[in-house]
């Protein structure tokens, strides 16, 4: 009897310990939560999309040097130089021929090129929810070709009258009467899980 | 066993063992093995096909062992092309879709090698009509397009899957008046850039100290002493001993392209990077145009091809090289028709002195064109050597070659005109592709559009 005790005894210990432990690992992960992660590789992207367009374009553009010429086709120009919406994408081209940890595209519900108009329904709904939420930010978790992405969505707001004139002149954008300060789009970072 | 068994056992296990032994020699030790080559290879591999290591550079390993190896020779030419479909669009997760109808991730998705059966001319192993399949809707967003066939996109002159640098609309908007203009030239090289790009990295040699080697010396012609005292090598001091004589002193009867490449590093590139050079490229012996698919002349076929082959070795006339070198070797019916073509007359001209050389068209105009190239952060006007990189698609031509003198209207529909290609362009394009007319009737709706918002 003796020994049955001391032997339901040992195996509540191990399977007590085991339990514990799985439910420490599980309660205090490793390394940084997703959504600290999305939220400081966007701010890395903004900060650098602003200085570039603030200390770049605004600076040596047509509107103070005029030294260069920010064109959709600045490849074809020998002043051209990319808008500040295209730099970010080639950032985000180099990125991807980096690493696959992590995905990032600049998207709108009115885009300019369909191909950047929001495809998945989690970038549906978070596109929907910058607008709709000024100054919030959209986080949910999707699956897409059997992988898990934690995927969280940043509004993308006109900061000056060149964003909001190309838009609204272009002949390829479905809407023409943004303002500044208005959302004209939003940043989607995804990390798989 | 009775002894006939046993001699019969014995032949079958001396034939096995001396097939293991031929084809395992081969496999390991031979650089080309003709006998594992599961199928024929498309017009852009196959002078390197019997070479397998070229492209399955490990024996063991999956497709992205594959992907590199087609990096590692068209990376560039995808980076120049401004590829339209680059990988990173299809690595995004929000792609997996189209990826998981067409895996545009890796080359050989449609590009399968090995299977002469399903090869389209630009290399292609899918079904024509391939664009289908993501741009099922194509019409909703264009309803010009209502109605197109699929397998047109890529094969009418208004699309290509990679290079759309002389098709993009806004292009096709920005030259919609040119008219072919009055002064047709190409750009010019000019000797001092090339000293810009390539360092000095030979001894000058004194014109009456550069025949003064003593191997060089006991290998006298007059003719050669003769060409070479008129060429540019001569009045940069690049003498007998510089090409001909190696690093251990002794005499180079034939100096191979190495020796060249030296000094013309960029050029050499790019010849070893096309089809003239690509078999040297891999180590393998030069080609001869009498392995080539297309017909050679029948004084050609044991010839092989080294920068020799096409530059006069001691003049350094490049007109040579422009024309006659080509003519000497293609027989098709495109070379054939050149020398009777309006192309082909003002290289006559020219060679008579009536026309200045930029103002003259030759083969190497269109194929091995004069093009502006960015070396170490300057820009540069230098001859492409690779003479396949504007060939396939062809449109890749218009830019670097056809808009020199023609306008962007024209060059579309000649090339597009499959007749007018094979008579070498004699008459003019008899089809019309109506790329820029369709920009032009969006920009109109566009514009009438945005009037009516005003």
């Amino acid at each position: 009897m003796k020994q049955t005790k001391m032997k339901l005894f040992a195996a509540t210990a191990i399977a007590s310990t085991l339990f514990l432990n799985g439910c420490s690992e599980e309660s205090a992960p490793k390394g940084i939560a997703p959504q600290v992660f999305t939220d400081s590789v966007f701010a890395v992207m903004k900060a650098d999309r602003t200085n570039y367009t603030k200390l770049i374009v605004q600076r040596l553009g047509p509107n103070k040097g005029d030294f260069i010429k920010p064109d959709e086709h600045w490849e074809d120009l020998d002043n051209g130089a990319p808008l500040p919406a295209q730099m970010f994408r080639f950032g985000a081209e180099g990125v991807a021929e980096m690493t696959s940890d992590f995905t990032y595209s600049l998207q709108s519900i009115w885009p300019i090129n369909s191909q950047n108009a929001p495809k998945t329904p989690m970038e549906k709904e978070g596109l929907q929810y910058v607008v709709d939420n000024p100054g919030k930010n959209f986080y949910g978790e999707e699956t897409l070709g059997g992988k898990t992405y934690y995927t969280a969505v940043y509004a993308d707001v006109a900061v000056s009258p060149a964003c909001t004139t190309c838009h609204n002149d272009h002949k390829d954008s479905p809407k023409t009467d943004f303002k500044i300060g208005d959302v004209m789009g939003g940043v989607v970072v995804r990390v798989p899980l | 066993m009775t002894s006939k068994k046993a001699i019969w056992w014995l032949l079958y296990l001396l034939g096995t063992l001396l097939l293991a032994g031929y084809l395992g020699y081969q496999l390991v030790a031979e650089p080309l093995k003709e006998d594992f080559l599961i199928g024929e290879t498309s017009h852009g591999h196959y002078q390197i096909e019997l070479s397998c290591g070229a492209c399955h550079v490990e024996p063991f390993g999956g497709t992205e062992i594959l992907q590199n190896a087609c990096l590692d020779c068209h990376q560039e030419e995808l980076k120049t092309s401004m590829d339209s479909h680059p990988k990173t669009k299809f690595t995004d997760p929000r792609n997996a879709d189209l990826v998981s109808i067409l895996d545009a991730r890796y080359c050989v998705t449609c590009h399968v090698e090995h299977n002469p059966d399903v090869m389209h001319p630009m290399g292609v192993s899918l079904q024509t009509d391939y664009c289908v399949q993501c741009h099922q809707d194509i019409a909703e967003e264009r309803p010009s397009h209502e109605g197109m066939a699929f397998d047109s996109c890529a094969s009418a002159g208004c699309h290509n899957y990679h290079d759309n640098t002389a098709l993009y609309e806004n292009f096709l908007l920005k030259h919609k008046e040119d008219t072919n203009p009055a002064k047709r030239a190409q750009p010019k090289t000019m000797l001092a850039d090339f000293f810009e790009y390539m360092p000095q990295k030979w001894e000058k040699i004194e014109a009456v100290a550069a025949y003064s080697n003593k191997l060089a010396k006991e290998h006298h012609s007059d003719q050669i002493h003769g060409d070479w005292s008129q060429s540019k090598h001569a009045q940069q001091g690049v003498a007998c001993e510089t090409c001909h004589v190696n690093e251990e002193s002794a005499w180079v009867e034939k100096p191979s392209y190495e020796v060249c490449s030296s000094c013309h590093t960029e050029e050499s590139k790019g010849f070893l990077s096309g089809k003239h050079g690509m078999r040297l490229a891999q180590g393998l012996s030069p080609l001869r145009p009498g392995d080539a698919r297309l017909p050679m002349t029948d004084t050609s076929h044991d010839l092989e091809l080294q920068c020799s082959s096409c530059h006069n070795a001691h003049s350094t006339d490049t007109r040579h090289a422009a024309v006659e070198a080509c003519l000497g070797c293609h027989a098709d019916e495109h070379s054939l028709a050149f020398e009777q073509s309006p192309h082909g007359e003002l290289w006559e001209k020219s060679v008579n002195g009536e026309l200045p050389p930029e103002e003259a068209v030759s083969c190497a105009s269109c194929h091995l064109p004069r093009i502006e190239k960015e070396i170490a952060g300057q820009k540069f006007i230098r001859v492409e050597h690779n003479q396949n990189a504007t060939l396939r698609p062809n449109e890749k031509m218009i830019r670097s070659s056809c808009m020199n003198c023609h306008s962007l209207a024209f060059s579309i529909d000649a090339l597009a005109d499959p007749l007018l290609i094979n008579n070498n362009f004699s008459h003019a394009p008899s089809h019309h592709i109506e790329s820029i007319d369709m920009a032009v009737e969006r920009e109109i709706e566009a514009n009438a559009k945005k009037g009516g918002n005003d």
